[in-house]
């Protein structure tokens, strides 16, 4: 009877990756006190991420989950629709959530008034809802509908920053990102209209024997847009460096892993799940737009954060790059182009949440995170710069670090197309990486700090062991593939309709 | 297909080209968001007018009636309102914490300021 009823409260497991963090967003709100507030989220961050993990699981046992919401059967109702892809996504997700909330505390005692505290850890739990939400629905509009979500709560999050330039830096999001979703908005309007459905499975079927034209070429564009716009890709990326830069150090490492990924999983879902590699590559010629924005990306991030001053503004920068390979793998429209575009969205993921924690801790010690103050830190803080080193050479793609196994990936890919120019921009800009890395590592190490500066200390444990468990992350699936790159091939094969 | 051709469509995208202009071209914090909203409007419009079907009626069962509007569409544009209510009272607090912080809510004033604070 007990064991009947628990086998059924198991299968409601994918609606509570949404409706968990939005209830308990309500009782963090109700609670008031900081740490109170802090272990509600705490425990709902971890839950899910081990909710998420068992979903992970159970797509790999028994193959794709369809979660009817209400009962309602789909296409009509709301499908959760769960499969490699997004199972994979929704792991990342709820896993940086979960590190980046325990490291949270101490960097907010500086940043955020301890009062607000309680709504800080509201709004944080909301922007998850709406991105676990993106990331396991299976309809269209309900992806507009926890886009928004998520994005409301991120322009509430950035304005925290300790300075004004947070305000504006938020507002500037604000005014491209509701452009962004009203364009994704928009592309959806466009698809229903052509197909008369809002299932995302069911639209993949119906567009399929419509076959190219105006509207579906239109919709297309819209999506692309919007969802450029989100992720970031160049040269819709101007919101991002000052969000980066003057969002509270806990935000940033947030969202630098979170947002733009479910992001660049929703444009992968469009292109591949709903429009289909024939119709988005083959009739609409999707690559020859995307590869040179790509390309532009991978170039322009990295070089303008070589010149940067501020160190967070200059891993905002390289993120762009970054989103760069992103872009070039989904472009490729290869299983292994593919592969390495979902591939770099996991590693990117913890290598630049590792940094951002970094520059938290940084933050939290030194009080900057502007080159000067890095002066003598590889000696004042020797753990927070090693995670540095080692997170910076996955960066650039040193071996053994996730950050070759992407590009060694998007090289291939680039090769099997026969496009040997791409892989050689590849491999150029990761030395535009090793610059940027390089300017830092040399102010930590070889720099004597000014005598006038007081003690610094190492960072606090809270801070040090989530940086340390992804940096760890960053080696650990280096060299140790299976998981990650199985489960991208895995999810590029599906996406591209090849068999097993 | 619907009454008076691809008028509807028309005012569509004249709205959507006006509400992106006011948001390029304006400097005013608060002309930007009206700007935004102008623009949102116009793909509630878009959808609205998508559920009209010619010679239809309102959903409603009654005798004597076969054809029926689309109310999806008006459905989904329900939530569309509310998100873009939401966005706006955002960004309008978002301005007036602006104002407070800069002491102006025009873009190439705030843009001047920073640019002072940065030497």
């Amino acid at each position: 009877m007990i064991l009947e009823h628990l086998a059924r409260m198991s299968d409601d497991l994918p609606a509570l990756q949404i409706v968990a963090p939005l209830l308990a967003a309500t009782i963090c709100l109700i609670v008031r006190r900081a740490r109170a507030a802090w272990a509600v989220a705490m425990v709902v961050a971890w839950g899910s991420f081990v909710n998420a993990g068992v979903l992970l699981h159970r797509v790999l046992a028994n193959g794709t989950i369809s979660y009817a919401e209400g009962g309602w059967r789909p296409p009509w109702g709301i499908e959760l629709r769960i499969d490699l892809l997004n199972a994979l996504v929704l792991l990342v997700v709820t896993g940086i959530c979960a590190i980046v909330l325990t490291a949270s505390p101490r960097s907010l005692d500086q940043e955020v008034r301890r009062e607000n505290h309680h709504k800080f850890y509201a709004l944080y739990l909301l922007c998850m809802t709406g991105l676990a939400g993106m990331t396991i629905t299976g309809d269209a509009f309900n992806i507009f509908v926890f886009l928004e979500i998520s994005s409301l709560s991120s322009y509430a999050l950035i304005a925290q920053g300790t300075t004004r330039r947070a305000l504006t830096s938020s507002i500037q999001y604000l005014v491209m990102g509701t452009i962004g979703g009203t364009f994704i908005l928009l592309g959806i309007g466009m698809i229903y209209m052509v197909t008369g459905t809002l299932n995302i499975a069911d639209m993949a079927v119906q567009l399929a024997t419509v076959g190219p034209n105006r509207t579906v070429l239109v919709a297309l564009a819209c999506i692309g847009v919007g969802t450029g716009i989100k992720l970031a890709i160049f040269p819709l990326h101007i919101w991002l460096p000052n969000a980066y830069t003057y969002a509270p150090a806990i935000v940033t490492a947030f969202l630098a892993a979170t947002a733009t990924k479910v992001a660049y999983y929703v444009l992968v879902r469009f292109v591949y799940s709903i429009f289909g590699a024939p119709l988005a590559f083959g009739e609409l010629r999707l690559d020859v737009v995307l590869m040179p924005l790509a390309i532009a990306a991978m170039f322009a991030g990295s070089f303008v954060a070589i010149f940067q001053d501020d160190i967070k503004r200059m891993l905002a920068y390289s993120s762009v790059a970054q989103i760069g390979y992103m872009v070039l793998g989904l472009s490729l429209a290869s299983v292994s182009g593919l592969t390495g575009g979902l591939v770099h969205l996991f590693n990117h993921a913890i290598m630049k949440c590792g940094l951002f924690l970094v520059m938290a801790a940084v933050l939290l010690r030194a009080g900057s995170t502007r080159l000067e103050a890095f002066a003598g830190l590889g000696r004042r803080m020797p753990l927070t710069m090693a995670a540095f080193v080692v997170g910076g050479l996955s960066l650039i793609g040193v071996p053994l670090t996730v950050g070759f196994v992407s590009k060694w990936y998007l090289v291939m890919g680039a090769l099997e197309a026969g496009l040997w120019p791409v892989a050689v921009l590849i491999l150029l800009s990761s030395l535009l990486a090793l610059i940027y890395v390089w300017r830092v590592v040399e102010v930590a190490y070889f720099r004597q700090a000014p005598d006038a500066t007081p003690e610094i200390r190492e960072a606090p444990a809270s801070l040090l062991v989530p940086t340390w468990v992804l940096v760890g992350a960053t080696v650990f699936f280096g060299v140790f593939t299976s998981l990650s790159v199985g489960l991208a091939s895995a999810a590029a094969r599906m996406l591209l309709r090849i068999d097993l | 297909m619907l009454e008076g051709g691809l008028y509807p469509y028309w005012i569509v995208i004249f709205l959507m080209m006006t509400g992106l202009y006011v948001v390029i071209s304006r400097d005013n914090l608060v002309k930007k968001i009206i700007g935004l909203n102008i623009f949102q409007v116009s793909v509630i419009m878009f959808y609205l007018a998508m559920g009209k079907v010619h010679g239809g009626t309102a959903p409603i069962e009654a005798a004597g009636i076969t054809v029926y509007s689309n109310p999806l569409p008006h459905v989904l544009m329900l939530t569309a309102i509310v998100v873009g209510v939401a966005t706006s009272a955002l960004a309008l607090s978002l301005v007036v914490r602006i104002n407070e912080a800069y002491g102006t809510i025009e873009e190439d004033e705030l843009r001047e300021l920073e640019r002072e604070e940065d030497e």
